[in-house]
């Protein structure tokens, strides 16, 4: 490995500006990465980390500062100069052409060309192959990306970073839809590209991967830089001081639990091929994590209940009361509220305003003569917005123009304007920045002191631990154990989602 | 997990796979052509004669041909609404020139023909990539105007088979070999952009700009350039297809090639371009041309009401469109249950 003191820097982005109209999306951005390490860029959403992406990616231009690349002045007027420069990305969310080939996504612009300029797919396959090869995982170079999950899809990305050998390589949350196992292998990846004398700017809203992984931390609020620091000389809570800029308690609340009458009793439940035999109790004032592996049948456990899918056998009550299969809107007569994971597809309508979105869910309770008001939407929409403690311009703008973290906020708003008697909630936090987390956790807290049952979906296992009552973990749609929380410890909780102690099982 | 995945069963492995899936799309409209040639064959011995064949080729030429550019505009998630118009247009002003010149030469009029064509299809390119105004507007009022214009410049005179020189109007019925020499040059140029668009990174990157414009941008890819030759093409080709139009009938008047544009995307998406861009064959939409034209002349050969051939058209049309929603929920299912085996290991 290269000593980052002695080396020259391979890339020094130095005091860049970036607008957009009136908003200052980068004031003072600077970063510098040596060769030979890994490099954490922290911030919370909003902080600029994405913007500083896209500059160095060649997709916006800045609009002040200076951009160094081993030692010489650069401009990228585009993302091939980026690329030309040696400068890869692996972007938050994947960009592929689901109607290409796996190969061609890779390769796509550079497809290696054999007599008279002609695309040489045997040896773009080949060469796909070879990248397969050295991550370790085993996918079809000439299927379509379509239908790619979405895991397999970050892997391609990865794969095409890896193909541009560059020896900057930028990643902006690589690991938000991957695995343990793929995580690992994925810092693997890393640690051979900086002994070749690379440097990784890596994006994670994951602290202990940054601890894991990372040699440098640079710390961005509000579009400027905050502090570089090598890691050994920070702590979490200094991380997340510089990130939020204030202290920040704990990112989970103390809890009390008071369990009361049982609100959802889900008994023998299976749907064939998905889960099997899954048992289920959430009572009154308390939190109910659903652990386990991205796969492992945990969402689709969630969506049975609330009716979107059928199950083939078991029965689901809620307040004694047993439920029809596949009718969500039972369920919801019934008290249940269902918060998805994916809040773009799943939960929102991003061009109809906060209030509408809102308002959307209670739409029955504020129709008179079948007509809706919009007046009392906004009404209802302002409570809540209020409630949650949402930033936003004015309460009709859309939902688009809001940030992750309140726009999960609508999202929760929408569900809690009905009141529901149990809420089932789907990855939470996920994508949301530390100092929203926070607040998105003591709401849970909140809701639960006033006696509503949680059913709590979430991969991230220090907020299972932090979060729950009761952890109860799936593996291959089977349910392996039922912690209490004094049992619930990460040890226990990740042998049970590995399938390790089936004897264990509760 | 990836890692320890077996490969996928073997029918998610076909159907997963681009190519195989394409060809069974252009296999099935062969074999679908086939039927209807045969059926009607059955019924009417005609139908097989060389003549009758000759005239399927000829009748399915020119979609064909128009064809191949509306499909690399539909591929960018975009249409050309103007090729009719163009049509027109072109085979008029050629025809101008061949009654004030009557020794024009051929190769220079059909060059002539592509000209006014390119010119059409540069605005319409222009237009859509500068102002980002969706295509299917930005053509439709291109198709009016162009209409319009050629009616004043025609101005109800029409021209007439006298003056269209008979080397010109070879084109329309000499054949070669027994293939009409109009097929011949449709086929060249359906294969040779069937092979380009295989083949070149220019022409993926089409795919990719339809496929996912994000995407497309972020990889770098010089969406507006790449979209603007789209059209040019489309257009030099509708510019093409009129000097053709005008070889094969020999007369234009203001109604020529009117209507063409709808058949066309009609073939288009029957031959399994994707409406909204991403995927697709120059070939499959030819076959499509071919599958049309040869129900068309099916219908008279049976001497079914022609009234019937739209209504077939329109069926057939709706049928490519849920086969293929069919299709891709297809695929995503059995690619899913693949998945399901990797998390199961």
């Amino acid at each position: 490995m290269v000593d980052p003191a002695s080396a020259a820097p391979l890339l020094v982005l130095h005091e860049a500006t970036k607008r957009f109209g009136a908003v200052h999306a980068l004031v003072d951005a600077s970063v510098t990465l040596y060769p030979g390490e890994a490099h954490a860029l922290l911030g919370e959403n909003g902080a600029g980390k994405s913007t500083l992406v896209k500059i160095l990616a060649g997709v916006y231009q800045p609009d002040g500062g200076s951009l160094l690349v081993g030692g010489e002045p650069a401009v990228f007027h585009g993302p091939n100069a980026s690329r030309a420069a040696g400068v890869s990305i692996i972007y938050q969310e994947p960009t592929l052409f689901p109607d290409l080939t796996v190969a061609e996504n890779i390769f796509m612009g550079r497809q290696p060309l054999g007599r008279g300029r002609v695309i040489d797919r045997a040896q773009m396959n080949g060469a796909a192959a070879e990248v397969f090869a050295r991550l370790g995982v085993r996918l079809d170079p000439a299927r379509l990306a379509r239908g790619l999950s979405v895991a397999d899809q970050q892997i391609v990305e990865i794969a095409k970073a890896l193909s541009l050998k560059a020896n900057i390589l930028v990643m902006d949350e690589p690991t938000a839809a991957l695995t343990g196992v793929e995580v690992e292998r994925l810092f693997e990846v890393m640690r051979t590209l900086r002994n070749q004398g690379a440097a990784v700017l890596f994006i994670s809203h994951r602290l202990e991967e940054v601890f894991a992984c990372c040699q440098r931390v640079t710390i961005m609020r509000d579009g400027s830089f905050v502090r570089t620091d090598p890691i050994e000389a920070l702590t979490v809570s200094d991380i997340i001081r510089s990130m939020v800029g204030r202290d920040l308690e704990s990112l989970y609340p103390e809890r009390t639990s008071d369990p009361g009458d049982v609100v959802l009793e889900v008994e023998h439940l299976s749907r064939e091929g998905v889960f099997d035999d899954i048992n289920v109790t959430v009572r009154r004032g308390e939190i109910v994590a659903l652990a386990g592996l991205v796969g492992a049948g945990r969402s689709e456990v969630a969506r049975a209940i609330f009716g979107i899918d059928r199950w083939t056998s078991g029965t689901v009550k809620v307040n004694g009361k047993p439920l029809p299969n596949g009718a969500p809107m039972a369920a919801m007569a019934a008290g249940v509220a269902l918060v998805p994971e994916d809040r773009r597809q799943q939960g929102l309508v991003m061009d109809l305003g906060i209030d509408q979105n809102i308002a959307l869910a209670s739409l029955g309770r504020l129709k008179k003569f079948g007509l809706i008001r919009r007046s009392e939407e906004t009404g209802l929409a302002r409570t809540w917005a209020e409630r949650l403690q949402m930033k936003f311009g004015r309460i009709r703008n859309p939902v688009s123009t809001l940030s992750g973290g309140n726009q999960q906020k609508v999202v929760l708003g929408k569900w809690l304007a009905r009141k529901p008697s149990l809420l089932i909630i789907d990855e939470p936090t996920r994508g949301i920045d530390i100092g929203t987390k926070a607040e998105v956790h003591r709401l849970l807290n909140d809701l639960v002191s006033d006696g509503t049952a949680v059913l709590m979906i979430s991969s991230e296992l220090p907020e299972v631990l932090g979060m729950a009552d009761r952890v109860l973990v799936l593996h291959e749609g089977k349910l392996m154990a039922d912690l209490s929380g004094s049992e619930a410890t990460e040890d226990a909780v990740m042998r049970a989602a590995s399938g390790l102690n089936a004897e264990a099982a509760a | 997990m990836s890692a320890l995945a077996p490969p996928a069963p073997g029918r998610a492995r076909l159907l997963a796979r681009g190519s195989s899936l394409l060809r069974a799309r252009e296999l099935s409209l062969f074999i679908l052509i086939v039927l209807v040639f045969g059926g009607t064959t059955l019924k009417n011995h005609n139908f097989a004669s060389a003549n009758s064949v000759q005239q399927l080729l000829t009748g399915a030429a020119l979609i064909a041909l128009l064809g191949v550019g509306e499909t690399l505009v539909i591929i960018t998630n975009n249409v050309d609404l103007s090729v009719g118009s163009v049509v027109g247009l072109s085979a008029y002003l050629v025809g101008m020139v061949f009654k004030h010149n009557p020794n024009f030469p051929v190769l220079l009029a059909l060059a002539l023909g592509i000209a006014v064509g390119a010119a059409v299809g540069a605005v319409n390119g222009l237009i859509t990539t500068v102002s980002k105004v969706p295509s299917l507007v930005v053509t439709l009022a291109t198709l009016y105007i162009i209409r319009g214009a050629d009616g004043l410049i025609v101005n109800g005179h029409t021209i007439d088979p006298e003056f269209i020189p008979k080397s010109f109007q070879k084109i329309g019925y000499a054949t070669f070999l027994g293939v009409p020499w109009l097929a011949i040059i449709v086929i060249v140029i359906v294969a040779g952009a069937g092979f380009a668009m295989r083949s070149f990174r220019s022409s993926r990157d089409l795919y990719a700009i339809g496929s996912n414009p994000e995407a497309a941008e972020l990889a770098g890819i010089p969406a507006a350039k790449r979209v603007f030759t789209a059209f040019l093409v489309s257009g030099s080709l509708a510019g093409l297809a009129g000097a053709l139009f005008l070889a094969l009938h020999a007369q234009i008047d203001v109604t020529g090639g009117k209507g063409y544009e709808l058949t066309v995307v009609a073939a288009v998406v029957v031959g399994g371009v994707a409406i909204f861009g991403g995927s697709g064959t120059v070939i499959g939409a030819a076959l499509g041309a071919v599958l049309l034209n040869t129900i068309d002349q099916a219908l008279v050969a049976t001497k079914v009401s022609p009234f019937w051939n739209l209504a077939i058209a329109g069926g057939l049309l709706l049928l490519a469109i849920v086969f293929d929603r069919w299709l891709s929920l297809r695929v995503a299912k059995s690619l899913q249950s693949a998945e399901g085996a990797h998390h199961d290991v």
